[in-house]
């Protein structure tokens, strides 16, 4: 038994090294299909990267509900103040922040690129504001609207706007974007099937003459479609690593600027690259593609090529 | 060992190559099937490779009616039967020990034991030495006998072979079919498709001869094997 599996895998492991050295043989060719595959499986698997790091970035809005509120000009910084006081006091107000009229316009000025324009204001044009943030405990839609409610109703308070409509929709669109990706990923993922199919149906064509030899002596159809599986593997583990480096490439090239965009909008933001797991998992994938390929195409074309 | 029982064949452009061929080979004979090219050599041959399928009539090898060899059992069919091609059939990318091994590999046979009966069966064709080389660096008789010795590892019962000499200048074909005589010796059935009669008449063997696709004469069973009953 133990010799019977010994010899089992040492033609496996030779069929598989010889797939490999024949598809070395011809290194253009190879690295073509290689390449194909490689920016199929790269498309949806970079957007999902950029999908899963704007998901990060806007995971704690979900929760931060703030309410901004805006004061009436006539309203002055101690009637902010003042205000700010007597939200405090209040069990569901976790923190309340005054922003100046002054601060506000600097903060304006520095991040929004009209500075120029705004020295040419004689008057700030800003309110005084308050930025509520509602306890834990009231932080839910109904909370959070009697809170809302509660606050216009104080005297030099002009609006007070709930920042939950955008987080939805945003979140309405990450879901569809995600479905997308993952449409055009099946879509591509097949197209990789198609791909290794038709070059294993060629690889099969070239060596018809060997593939009937080998017949002719008394080889079984699944023995002379073995190599083909492992050429299939081969190509679909070439192609797979192909997608990770352009993943990682495309990243590293986007991280500065995605940083200094985000670093606009006054937050801290790393781009998160394509991690170990994922890349494992898709290097499996572009495997069992590249088999899924070849099998089909080698059953299919083997049975035709008879002596 | 081969029994044609009112064979036909007829190819799907039309052609009939076998028309009602009947003929017997006994176990251990050394048959010569003659004729001028088209009068059903290759396709009784192919026939017996399980290569075609009679359209009509029934073949028996080893008592074994082919019809009812599925194409699943095709393999292990073939396995027990050693084919020599006029035009060799060699990988021509892969080392002679590669080409001759190749049935026992098909088979699954260990590697050790490949390798050993490899040199064996290259030893018995006189190339011992040659298994590194490429086909394309041997000679044409070389070439022909690396086919040899891949149709022999196997150590199959039958031995058929297709115009084996048809390349060869006259001295070389003698040598290769003296090949065959010796394998016929020890026991091995060998069936030779060839139109060369001087060849034939040296080496004194039986002879089946075609005429489009018909037995028209037949020699009297070969000495050595079981009584035959050729018909015509």
């Amino acid at each position: 038994m133990p010799i019977a599996l010994n010899t089992w895998l040492a033609r496996h492991a030779q069929t598989l090294m010889g797939s490999l050295g024949r598809i070395v043989q011809h290194p253009i060719a190879t690295a073509m299909t290689m390449a194909v595959i490689a920016l199929a499986l790269a498309l949806p698997l970079f957007f999902n990267v950029l999908l899963e790091n704007t998901r990060a970035a806007t995971a704690d809005w979900n929760q931060a509900f703030e309410l901004s509120v805006y004061l009436a000009k006539k309203a002055g910084a101690e009637r902010a103040e003042a205000l700010a006081k007597q939200l405090r006091t209040r069990p569901d107000v976790a923190r309340v922040r005054v922003i100046t009229a002054e601060q506000a316009l600097v903060e304006f000025r520095e991040s929004s690129g009209f500075g120029k324009a705004l020295e040419l204001l004689d008057t700030n044009p800003l309110p005084n504001a308050l930025v509520v943030t509602p306890s834990l405990a009231a932080s839910t839609a109904d909370g959070t609207q009697a809170l809302k409610v509660h606050i216009a109703s104080l005297a030099d308070v002009e609006t007070v706007e709930l920042d939950t409509e955008w987080v939805q929709r945003l979140n309405a669109l990450l879901d569809l974007v995600r479905r997308v990706i993952w449409l055009t990923g099946g879509l591509l993922a097949l197209s990789v099937v198609l791909v290794v199919g038709n070059t294993i149906r060629l690889d099969i064509l070239n060596r018809r003459a060997e593939i009937e030899v080998m017949k002719l002596v008394g080889a079984t159809d699944s023995f002379a479609r073995r190599p083909f599986l492992y050429g299939g593997i081969w190509y679909g583990l070439g192609g797979g690593i192909g997608a990770v480096l352009v993943v990682a490439v495309a990243t590293a090239l986007l991280a500065k600027p995605i940083q200094r965009l985000i670093g606009l909008y006054g937050s801290q933001f790393q781009l998160r690259g394509l991690r170990f797991g994922p890349a494992v998992l898709i290097l499996g994938l572009s495997m069992a593609l590249g088999w899924m390929g070849s099998w089909i195409a080698a059953t299919r074309h083997i049975r035709a090529v008879e002596p | 060992m081969i029994h044609f029982d009112q064979v036909y064949k007829r190819y799907p452009n039309g052609r009939e190559a076998l028309s009602g061929l009947s003929f017997r080979i006994e176990p251990g004979e050394l048959v010569f099937l003659t004729g001028h090219s088209g009068a059903g050599k290759s396709s009784i041959l192919k026939l017996i490779a399980l290569i075609e399928r009679p359209t009509r009539g029934q073949l028996f090898i080893n008592h074994q009616n082919t019809a009812a060899i599925k194409a699943r059992s095709t393999p292990q069919f073939r396995r027990s039967l050693g084919v020599v091609f006029q035009d060799h059939k060699l990988l021509l990318d892969r080392p002679v020990a590669d080409n001759v091994a190749l049935p026992l590999i098909v088979a699954g046979v260990p590697r050790r034991e490949i390798d050993k009966r490899m040199r064996a069966a290259l030893d018995q064709v006189g190339l011992l030495g040659k298994e590194r080389n490429r086909p394309l660096e041997l000679s044409t008789g070389e070439q022909q006998r690396v086919g040899i010795a891949r149709a022999i590892i196997g150590k199959p019962p039958l031995l058929i072979a297709d115009e084996p000499t048809g390349n060869l200048d006259p001295d070389l074909a003698l040598e290769i079919m003296q090949l065959f005589k010796r394998f016929n010796d020890v026991g091995v059935t060998v069936v030779i498709a060839s139109h060369d009669v001087h060849l034939i008449d040296r080496l004194g063997a039986r002879r089946i001869v075609l005429e489009d696709g018909r037995v028209v004469g037949a020699d009297a069973p070969h000495p050595g094997a079981a009584p035959s009953a050729a018909a015509s």
